[in-house]
C-alpha cells in the first residue's frame, strides 16, 4: 500500500468525516476552490460544494464565533486558521465564548479549530508560532498536536466527533516530510492518550509534535554513542494531559527530559514538570529538565531560527546531563 | 435627539387586539419584574449587580414579538433585553433564581443575571464581551440556511458594541453569507458612562449598514408598535432569503449601567425629560386607550403580573443554593466531571497519596 503524508492524512480525515456526517463542514480563508494556503483542503469544495467548504472573509473571530453558533445547532464545523498564528485573533471567542459555553449555558460546541503550526521553516515571527500554551490554561478546550501521519488522521477524526471544541495543531514542517502507511478502515486515535514512540529504560523524553522526531533521532544516537536506552513519549494530546503515561515513564526511568518547540516561560513543559513533582516526586533520581525554544519571538534568518529552536544536539546534551545523576 | 425619529405605527395593523394587549403584558412584566429585583437587591438577596431596562421595554418586547415562535426563530438578548426573553418564554421564577444565584436556576449558579439561554424556547445566552453574540448568531443562522430551515435569528447589541471587532466581523460575515439574521442596535445613548458622541463619529448607527451592503433602518425604540413593525419587515425579508438587516432603535437608558451607578455623567434634567415625555409604557397606554382598551382591562393585566411575580419570588426564595462540588461538573461532555484538587478531598497530601519506591531516599534506585 502507498504511503500517505501527514498533510494527506489530514485531508483524508476531512474527506471521510464530511462523507460520513452531513453536519460536518469547513470554513476558513481561501480553503474552497483554492484549496487552502498549504492545499490541505484541496478537492474538498469540488466534492462537497461551496456551501460545505466556505471561503470566509479575513475574520478569525467571526470564523470561530460562527462555528460556535452552528455547533450549538448540531453542526460540526471545522475551522481553518490559515496559519495558526492568527488564532490569537479569535482568542476572545475561543476562551470566553466557546470554552465556557457548556459550563455556563449547557450549550455544546462540537467544533474543531485547526491550522498549520510550528517553526523550522523560516517563517518568521508570524508564520511559525506554537500557540498551545496560550490555550492550555483554558478549561473547556481540548488540544491535540500529532507527530505522525496516522495520528494526524486518527486524531482529526476523533476531534471532529468530539462533543467539545478541539484545537487541532498540525505541524507544517511535518506536512510533506513525514509519511507512512496508514491503518485501514475507520482509523480513530483517542483524545487524551499519549503514545510510547520508543521504548527505553534509562531516561524519558516527554514531547509532542515536531520535536518527537528530533527526540527519536537523539535517542538513536545516544544508544549508539553512549549505550543509553532512551524512552520517548509522544503526548499527542496536551489537554486533557495523559498523567498516567507521564507517571508510568517516570517510574520506569526515574529521569525526565521535557522537550518542546514552544518558548520556555509559562510553557507546557512547566506544567508537565509540576505534574511529575506532584505525582511521582519519590521516583525521581534527577531534576526534571526542559529543552525548549529561547524566550524570544521566533526570528526569520536561518542562523537565528536554528539557534532559538531546540535541535537534536540540545536534546542529546539534556539526556546526557540527566544520565549523569 | 431621539424623539425626532417617531415612526408611524400603521404597519402594525396585522396585530389583533389580544396581541396588542400581549405587548402591554410583556412590557409591564419586564418593568414590574425589574422593580421586584430592585427590592430583592436592596434586601441583599440579589447576588452581584442588577441591570435595568427602565424606559427600554418597548424596543426589546416589540422587536422580539416580530419573531415567529412556531417556526423556531431564535434571538440572543443583551443585558437590557429581559423583555425579549420574556416574549420567548422566559419566566419570572427562573429570572429571580438567576439573580439570587440559586442551585436550580437555569445556569445552576454558574452565571449571573439574565445571562442564560434555552434553545428550545429560542434564546441563546449572552456573554459579557460585547459584540461576541453577533458572530455566534451569524453561525446559528448559517445553520438555518445550510439546512434549508424556515427560521430567522435576531441579535441585540448596544450602541457601544458597534465599536467592537466582533460586531464588525460578525455582521460582515452574515452579510456575505446572506444569513437570515436581524441585527438590532439598541441605541440608548450611553455605554456605561460613555455617550454616543465618544463612541462613534457616525451620525446614525443605521448608516453602518452601508459598509456591509445590507439595509439599515431606524425606528423610535420607545414606540412598541413601530419597533414591532420595522423588525417584522426585516424578519420577513430574512425569512425570504433577503439576508441580514441592521435596525437602529432609538431609546434611552434611564437607569445607570447597573444599579450601583449614580449616573453622575448624565446632564441634569435629561433623565426626567425622557421619563416625563417619552416613557414607552405611558405612550403605549395612550395608544391602547385610543383603540378602546379600558383602564380596567389594563389594571387586570397589572394584577395578574403582580400575582405572578409574588408567586415567583416566594418560590425562588425557597430554592436551595448550589452544592459546592457541582462547580466541578460539566466543563466537558467527556470527562463530565473535573476531579477535586487534593487539598479539597480530605487533605490527603500528594506524598502520602502515592506509593514510594523501595529505594526512595537512597539515591541508588
Amino acid at each position: 500500500m502507498a504511503e500517505t503524508t501527514y498533510l494527506e492524512a489530514i485531508r483524508e480525515a476531512l474527506f471521510e468525516e464530511m462523507e460520513r456526517d452531513p453536519n460536518v463542514f469547513c470554513l476558513g480563508e481561501d480553503i474552497g476552490a483554492y484549496g487552502g494556503a498549504f492545499k490541505v483542503t484541496e478537492g474538498l469544495a469540488k466534492r462537497f460544494g461551496d456551501a460545505r467548504v466556505i471561503d470566509t472573509p479575513i475574520s478569525e473571530a467571526a470564523i470561530v464565533g460562527a462555528a460556535a453558533g452552528a455547533a450549538h445547532m448540531g453542526m460540526r464545523p471545522v475551522c481553518e486558521m490559515q496559519f495558526i498564528d492568527f488564532i490569537s485573533c479569535g482568542y476572545d471567542m475561543l476562551t470566553n465564548y466557546v470554552a465556557t459555553a457548556r459550563y455556563r449555558a449547557m450549550l455544546g460546541c462540537p467544533m474543531v479549530v485547526r491550522g498549520p503550526s510550528g517553526g523550522y521553516v523560516r517563517g518568521g515571527p508570524f508564520h511559525s508560532q506554537n500557540p498551545e500554551a496560550a490555550f492550555l490554561h483554558t478549561p473547556g478546550l481540548k488540544i491535540v498536536y500529532p507527530a505522525t501521519a496516522a495520528d494526524a488522521k486518527g486524531l482529526l477524526k476523533s476531534a471532529i466527533r468530539d462533543d467539545d471544541c478541539v484545537l487541532y495543531f498540525e505541524h507544517k514542517y511535518l506536512y510533506r516530510r513525514i509519511k507512512e502507511e496508514l491503518p485501514t478502515g475507520d482509523h480513530l486515535v483517542p483524545i487524551g492518550k499519549a503514545r510510547v514512540a520508543r521504548e527505553g529504560k534509562d531516561v524519558s523524553i516527554i514531547t509532542y509534535a515536531a520535536t518527537v522526531w528530533k527526540s527519536l533521532e537523539a535517542a538513536e544516537r545516544l544508544e549508539k554513542e553512549d549505550g543509553l536506552s532512551v524512552e520517548v513519549i509522544d503526548l499527542r494530546t496536551l489537554l486533557p494531559m495523559d498523567d498516567e503515561a507521564i507517571v508510568a515513564t517516570v517510574k520506569k526511568t526515574n529521569r525526565a527530559l521535557i522537550v518542546h518547540e514552544d518558548t520556555r516561560t509559562g510553557g507546557v513543559a512547566g506544567e508537565i514538570t509540576s505534574r511529575i513533582n506532584e505525582l511521582a516526586f519519590e521516583w525521581l533520581d534527577a531534576p526534571v529538565l526542559r529543552i525548549t525554544a529561547a524566550d524570544v519571538p521566533l526570528p526569520y534568518s536561518p542562523p537565528l531560527e536554528d539557534y532559538v529552536l531546540p535541535q537534536t544536539a540540545d536534546i542529546i546534551a539534556g539526556v546526557r546531563r540527566l544520565a549523569q545523576y | 435627539m431621539a424623539t425626532a425619529v417617531r415612526r408611524k405605527a400603521a404597519e402594525s395593523a396585522d396585530l389583533d387586539r389580544a396581541q396588542k394587549l400581549e405587548l402591554y403584558y410583556y412590557m409591564r412584566l419586564t418593568r414590574s419584574l425589574e422593580e421586584r429585583l430592585v427590592n430583592l437587591y436592596r434586601q441583599t438577596k440579589v447576588v452581584g449587580g442588577l441591570f435595568r431596562s427602565l424606559g427600554q421595554e418597548a424596543d426589546a418586547v416589540g422587536s422580539a414579538y416580530a419573531l415567529d415562535r412556531t417556526k423556531g426563530d431564535i434571538l440572543s438578548p443583551l443585558i437590557r433585553n429581559l423583555g425579549s426573553m420574556l416574549v420567548q418564554g422566559a419566566n419570572p421564577l427562573e429570572i429571580i433564581r438567576q439573580y439570587m444565584a440559586k442551585g436550580d436556576s437555569p445556569t445552576r449558579g454558574r452565571e449571573l443575571n439574565i445571562h442564560y439561554g434555552d434553545l428550545v424556547r429560542g434564546f441563546v445566552g449572552q456573554i459579557s464581551q460585547l459584540g461576541d453574540m453577533v458572530p455566534v448568531m451569524a453561525g446559528v443562522t448559517l445553520s438555518f440556511k445550510m439546512r434549508g430551515q424556515d427560521r430567522v435569528g435576531l441579535v441585540y447589541v448596544g450602541d457601544g458594541a458597534t465599536s467592537t471587532g466582533a460586531f464588525h466581523e460578525g455582521i460582515n460575515f452574515a452579510a456575505v453569507q446572506q444569513c437570515p439574521l436581524v441585527v438590532i442596535v439598541e441605541n440608548n445613548g450611553y455605554a456605561y458612562s460613555t455617550p454616543l458622541s465618544k463612541q462613534t463619529a457616525a451620525r446614525d448607527l443605521k448608516d453602518k449598514a452601508i459598509g456591509y451592503g445590507i439595509p439599515g433602518e431606524q425606528a423610535d425604540g420607545n414606540d412598541v408598535l413601530a419597533t414591532y413593525a420595522i423588525t417584522k419587515r426585516a424578519v420577513d425579508r430574512a425569512r425570504k432569503g433577503g439576508g441580514p438587516t441592521l435596525i437602529e432603535l432609538i431609546t434611552y437608558r434611564r437607569k445607570g449601567h447597573a444599579e450601583h451607578d449614580n449616573q453622575s455623567y448624565v446632564p441634569s434634567g435629561e433623565i426626567e425629560r425622557w421619563e416625563k415625555e417619552n416613557d414607552p409604557i405611558d405612550r403605549y397606554i395612550a395608544v391602547l386607550h385610543a383603540d378602546g382598551v379600558t383602564s380596567a382591562e389594563l389594571g387586570a393585566i397589572d394584577d395578574r403580573i403582580r400575582t405572578e411575580i409574588d408567586a415567583a419570588t416566594d418560590e425562588a426564595e425557597k430554592s436551595p443554593m448550589p452544592e459546592p462540588t457541582d462547580a466541578l461538573v460539566g466543563v466537558y461532555a467527556e470527562p463530565s466531571i473535573v476531579p477535586p484538587l487534593w487539598f479539597r478531598e480530605g487533605i490527603r497530601s500528594a506524598v502520602t497519596a502515592h506509593e514510594r519506591p523501595a529505594s526512595w531516599g537512597t539515591h541508588d534506585g
